[in-house]
């Protein structure tokens, strides 16, 4: 039961991403050649209201559902490895029309060949960890 | 209830998905999907190959619950909650991806080119797979995917989620512009 709160907040990421077009495959493509301003309106409006709540928690100490400090932890970052991952994550979100969260939700929406694209990123996954410590990080 | 049926708009969505980041903050997780793909390894047995696929993905519970609310909510969404199965794309996109061999650009969210099953072949199956690959591949070289960097990491003033973003465009201009029209032209 206690994973029932994520399971919902799931769910409503869930019916934003598909209502709001972010999982349409020709959105992406629409917004890599600078045809429209939905998804930068999206993305822009969710960053701007977002740095909003950060700095609200910041500002008024939040806690958290646990009762303790709501921690911002920086994730790893390196020379490198932001840019070139970046950019491969760039290449394969252009080529399937979607990233990994609308991955999960056309699953749910009845586009059965998203599970090709889902494969193939967990064999990405897995040759990642398999040559990381061959890359430049 | 019309409204709710509707295609939101940008001004509508956007803040939404900062107010369900807000809402994993408040419930103690940070907010990022692709992570979930590593679970998903780990649960598949790669730590049998692979010692870094050997954590405890149950650990990781919360965040494939998140998962399949994802899975739910497409369902819900797109058989409850719409009363369209079309996209308002822009004219000059229809226009643009006619000729690129995208017949009916706009009619669906997925271009039936790709996305149907019997329009699989060795050319659209190979499409999909490399895709994701680049996307696994890159999204855990980078350290996170659109959720992680682009909005929680932007919301949060990352520099490192600044260059990871502005790699997702090099990455995602260069394949729409220039090699698009090498592999549907």
């Amino acid at each position: 039961m206690k994973y029932i709160k994520f399971l919902i907040a799931g769910i409503v990421f869930g019916i934003i991403l598909s209502k709001s077009e972010a999982i349409s495959w020709y959105r992406i493509y629409e917004m890599f050649k600078f045809q429209s301003f939905h998804m930068y309106g999206i993305i822009g409006s969710a960053v701007v209201v977002g740095i909003g709540f950060v700095q609200l928690i910041k500002k008024t100490n939040l806690k958290n559902t646990d009762g303790n400090s709501i921690e911002f932890t920086p994730k790893k970052s390196g020379k490198y490895r932001n840019i070139i991952g970046g950019m491969l994550f760039g290449f394969g979100w252009a080529l399937a029309g979607a990233c990994p969260g609308p991955f999960f939700v056309l699953l749910g929406s009845g586009v059965f060949p998203i599970l090709i694209v889902i494969l193939g990123a967990l064999i990405g996954v897995f040759t990642y960890h398999a040559t990381k410590s061959k890359l430049p990080h | 209830m019309e409204f709710l049926l509707q295609p939101w708009a940008w001004y509508v969505s956007g803040p939404l998905i900062a107010l369900v980041m807000f809402t994993m903050f408040y419930f103690g997780k940070r907010l990022g999907i692709s992570s979930n793909l590593e679970s998903l390894c780990a649960i598949g047995g790669a730590g049998k190959f692979n010692n870094f696929f050997k954590f405890d993905w149950r650990k990781n519970k919360w965040n494939l619950a998140f998962m399949i609310g994802l899975i739910i909510g497409g369902f819900l969404s797109s058989n409850y909650l719409s009363n369209t199965k079309s996209v308002a794309i822009s004219e000059q996109t229809k226009i643009e991806l006619n000729d690129l061999g995208f017949k009916n650009a706009g009619d669906t969210y997925m271009p039936t080119e790709i996305f149907t099953a019997k329009n699989l072949n060795l050319k659209t199956v190979s499409i999909l797979l490399i895709a994701g690959f680049l996307v696994g591949f890159g999204a855990r070289y980078a350290g996170g995917c659109t959720s992680g960097h682009a909005i929680v990491g932007l919301s949060m003033l990352e520099l490192p989620s600044l260059i990871s973003v502005i790699g997702f465009f090099i990455g995602g201009l260069t394949m729409t512009w220039f090699i698009y029209p090498i592999i549907f032209g």
